[in-house]
């Protein structure tokens, strides 16, 4: 009958401040309840009769689970067993209680010799012999024909939704391990989270234990492990605190792979960050998801594509920044340096629809599969800027038209300097499809369409932007020279093509890039390895 | 009470005291320029005039990779060792 698991110790009170130490070096009988659960009412003037017949030789208490029940049950049941009092819920939660009543017999070390939930005639009825050889007292006179065979239990309160989380976060092996915070009650949370400098500018979920635990529950990955280092401050990442900063961006637990492996990217030499942050040019981490996940998380990539009114965009977008700004310190005013800024700072995160084009999409463009799906990162600085054009019947013209619109990013004159998204439109798509074109022949049209003779791009007295006559030296440049066509992108490679967007409608967009490659920052793709 | 997770890096800023300012410039002076245009300029017109006024200081010119990135370790180390004083020109 004996087994080898030793029942967890703990110290509670009664409802006068009387401590019961569990194991006493008595036999003793723990009868877990709750004053809401019928079973437990049932079971009640059994546990006190068990009492009054063993309680010479054996501590048979009852462990009640809020004290204002508690004492219902004593008055109810006019009880003279000992009531702890496991308001608290540490008990219960520590001895695993799924159900009320839990009753445990444990010899005088603590070792359990026999358990049972709910109610059961036979339990008890064992249970009494066990407790009479034990004791070597008279089991009591019960009305056993009184009594149903059987009964279920009622819910543990430990476990009830909220409370269960909050334990979690309050015991020895809690996950959590950031500092915590305490708000008093004369100070409102939304305003304490203002003054502290820990928000965007707008309200955050207060990052409270129980909404981190669930957030953690939405990846496999230790609370603990180190994401990534994230600058200014070269500040660790771990898992938790990304999943603090996704609380209060509204994430869902579900969302958070998604803003973990956007850390690791937005956090890599590549993508360069620091630089993203620091620009007084205002530059923004513009992400783009790709693959199934899209559709699991609700990503809406339709119409609106470009914001706002969608949770998982704008809540995804936020997070990554409440990262930057909260654990890497990359404040506006301090190491954030943007001249005007941009509201893409808030948030901008965008999906491509993938099925709605005949071509690969954007992953699988770079080396990704279909079925991965994929976070990208691409550092904005401008857009989104339309394209407008209601017009144009053929491929060609609908590539004319987003190339001259392109020629003007940053400046018009400014060639080769900068890298662009073009989100594409489905109607605009559906004209390019007419003629059957690719993403390259598309590219190709741009850098024709937004090309210019060098004559046109110099610096000169209707705007200082453009190619210094100094650089040809003192014979300045040659008529070939003059006439030389120069694209607006360095290579085709920089123009970035998804779709998204509604089917009505002939308004494509484009977001303008900041320095591009190496000396800046550099598009990166990641594969979401917990989609 | 509401109890709430610090979602910062839970560091304590360190405050850090400026070096003492020496009455003469003397031995090696560090120029670095960050990479952005017309650095070299501002640079090149300073080093002009320490050569005129301060024929006696060494200068020497550095230069980061690019504007958009820190300095590398290595070159923040080169200097530290070379040099007793460093001048750093922002530009545009």
């Amino acid at each position: 009958m004996a087994t080898e698991t030793a029942l967890r110790p703990f110290t509670l009170s009664d409802g006068d401040g009387t401590e019961y130490r569990f194991p006493s070096g008595r036999p003793a009988l723990l009868c877990f309840v709750h004053e809401e659960c019928q079973t437990c009412a049932l079971s009640m003037p059994l546990i006190e009769a068990t009492h009054r017949a063993f309680g010479d030789a054996i501590d048979v208490w009852a462990v009640g689970q809020d004290t204002p029940g508690n004492a219902t049950l004593i008055e109810r049941h006019g009880l003279t067993l000992p009531m702890l009092d496991d308001d608290a819920l540490a008990v219960s939660f520590a001895y695993d209680l799924d159900t009320v009543p839990s009753i445990f017999l444990a010899d005088g070390e603590g070792r359990e010799l026999r358990s049972f939930i709910g109610f059961g005639k036979q339990d008890w009825q064992d249970l009494h012999g066990d407790l009479a050889s034990l004791s070597s007292l008279v089991v009591p006179e019960v009305a056993w024909d009184e009594l149903p065979e059987s009964r279920p239990g009622c819910g543990s309160r430990s476990v009830e939704p909220g409370i269960a989380e909050r334990l979690i976060a309050e015991s020895e092996g809690s996950p959590l391990r950031a500092r915590r915070l305490d708000i008093g009650d004369n100070n409102d949370i939304h305003e304490f989270l203002y003054d502290q400098g820990l928000t965007d500018g707008l309200p955050v979920v207060p990052p409270t234990p129980e909404r981190v635990l669930r957030m953690l529950g939405g990846t496999k990955r230790d609370s603990q492990e180190l994401v990534a280092v994230v600058p200014p401050n070269m500040a660790p990442a771990t898992v938790e605190k990304i999943a603090i900063n996704a609380v209060m961006a509204g994430c869902k637990p579900g969302y958070l792979p998604v803003v973990l492996t956007a850390v690791e990217a937005m956090c890599t030499d590549e993508f360069n960050i620091h630089g993203v942050s620091a620009t007084t040019m205002g530059a923004t981490p513009m992400m783009l998801i790709n693959g199934p996940i899209r559709d699991r998380l609700g990503l809406n990539y339709k119409l609106g594509a470009l914001g706002a009114g969608h949770r998982a965009n704008a809540a995804i977008g936020r997070a990554i920044r409440l990262v930057l700004a909260n654990v890497g310190g990359g404040k506006p005013g301090g190491t954030e340096r943007s001249t005007l800024g941009s509201p893409s700072k808030f948030t901008l995160c965008i999906a491509e629809w993938e099925e709605r084009a005949p071509w690969e999409p954007y992953h699988v463009e770079h080396g990704f599969q279909p079925e991965d799906s994929v976070v990208t990162l691409f550092a904005a600085t401008g857009g989104p800027t339309m394209v407008v054009d209601h017009t144009s019947r053929d491929a060609r013209q609908i590539g004319g038209s987003i190339g001259l619109v392109l020629e003007g990013i940053a400046h018009p004159k400014a060639h080769g300097a900068s890298d662009t998204f073009l989100v594409l439109c489905p109607e605009h798509l559906d004209t390019l499809q007419t003629n059957g074109w690719t993403k390259d022949k598309l590219r190709a049209r741009i850098q024709e369409a937004s090309s210019r003779p060098l004559r046109d791009l110099l610096s000169d007295g209707e705007s200082g932007v453009g190619v210094s006559l100094e650089r040809f030296g003192d014979t300045g440049p040659t008529e070939e020279q003059l006439n030389e066509m120069i694209p607006k992108f360095a290579d085709p490679s920089s123009i970035h093509i998804v779709v998204a967007g509604s089917d009505a409608g002939k308004f494509s967009s484009i977001f303008q890039g900041w320095a591009t490659g190496p000396r800046g920052s550099q598009i990166v793709s990641r594969k979401i390895e917990e989609a | 009470m509401v109890q709430i997770l610090d979602p910062t890096d839970e560091r304590v800023p360190v405050k850090r005291e400026l070096t003492q300012r020496p009455e003469h410039i003397t031995g090696t002076v560090g120029f670095l320029d960050i990479s952005k245009p017309r650095g070299n300029v501002l640079l090149d017109r300073l080093e002009e005039l320490f050569n005129e006024r301060l024929p006696e200081v060494e200068v020497r010119r550095y230069a980061k990779p690019t504007f958009t990135k820190p300095a590398p370790e290595d070159l923040r180390r080169k200097i530290a060792e070379e040099c007793g004083f460093v001048i750093e020109a922002l530009a545009d």
